[in-house]
């Protein structure tokens, strides 16, 4: 299975990201923001950090690179898509993903191993956990309050597409103590905290973070032949 | 020539935990009669040729002002000629 990891200006944690696919078995294709072409990738992360200096908003600009482009397309269609802190900003920002995230409310960047409770094991990216297990991992941004309207967090709720929740404490004033969500495929899942910083003993809190990862792998290998998970993207 | 102001600001809805903050050090400044302060963001448009008003409100609404969170307002303001050149 091939992973793809975006780079763009300002990312910081592809390294780590393509790292945890590899990790997991997946071969990793290195994706570049400029170029459309996603090279026949399985699923694709968009990676942690300050994509174009978050100038304007977190997310705003790299949403317009042309590798976003193919990459809504190709998440309409169904391919896995995993956005880690500035790609969950990205996600929402493209509107692949309701909501936005916006400035922490105690204004603190906020930098600590976080509990989380996995709420939604039925997304591509969830599949290996229980439903309420709770993991540990990193959590490290400025601009991670998850915000929506009272109607769009009910909906999220109801269809559960709220993937992970925050316990033993809200980092970032979140809404609903919202961590991560999913789109309504389950195919698109953005998630504030990073699971690819989680993957090994000597630099992580816990190996809680791969599961995110061999999730994708699993439901990758359990698709139909020649076809994605939700079976509309054709390659 | 003119140029366009676009202005963002976060929705009334929308907590602005900086204009909070701001709020909050009035007091410092001797300051007791503001109820609320709230931080927006105001971006100049050039036009090389008339302001073309249109593709001014599509930058807003596809960039400059996330409609999930943002508002936006749009003013053009006439330059006066010293400045023009």
């Amino acid at each position: 299975m091939r992973i793809g990891v975006v780079t763009f200006p300002g990312s910081l944690d592809d390294g780590d990201a393509a790292r945890a696919a590899r990790i997991a078995g997946a071969e990793v294709v290195r994706l570049w923001h400029g170029d459309a072409d996603l090279h026949g990738v399985d699923a694709v992360v968009l990676p942690g950090g300050f994509s174009y200096g978050d100038a304007l908003r977190c997310g705003a600009i790299a949403r317009f690179a042309p590798v976003m482009e193919s990459l809504a397309d190709a998440a309409r269609g169904g391919l896995p898509v995993l956005g880690i802190c500035n790609g969950f900003q990205i996600l929402c920002e493209a509107h692949l993903l309701p909501g936005a995230l916006t400035r922490n409310q105690h204004l603190h960047f906020r930098n600590r191993d976080q509990f989380l409770r996995v709420e939604s094991t039925s997304t591509a990216w969830t599949n290996a956990f229980t439903a309420g297990q709770e993991i540990l991992i990193p959590v490290k941004n400025g601009e991670g309050c998850f915000v929506a309207d009272e109607r769009t967090l009910d909906e999220l709720e109801g269809e559960g597409r709220v993937v992970a929740r925050y316990t033993h404490g809200n980092p970032n004033g979140s809404q609903r103590d919202i961590a991560a969500i999913t789109n309504e495929a389950g195919n698109v899942v953005g998630i504030m905290p990073h699971p690819e910083h989680a993957v090994e003993a000597l630099t992580g809190p816990s190996l809680d973070g791969l599961g995110f990862f061999t999730s994708v792998l699993r439901a990758l290998a359990g698709a139909p032949a020649g076809g994605q998970l939700a079976g509309g993207q054709s390659r | 020539m003119a140029r366009v102001v676009v202005d963002v600001m976060l929705k009334p809805e929308i907590l602005d935990p900086q204009g909070q903050a701001v709020a909050n050090a009035l007091p410092r400044l001797g300051v007791t009669s503001v109820s609320s302060v709230r931080i927006g963001r105001r971006i100049e448009i050039e036009f090389a040729g008339e302001p073309d008003l249109e593709t001014a409100r599509e930058i807003a609404d596809k960039l400059l002002a996330n409609p999930v969170i943002e508002d936006f307002h749009i003013t053009v303001v006439e330059q006066p000629a010293a400045e023009v050149a």
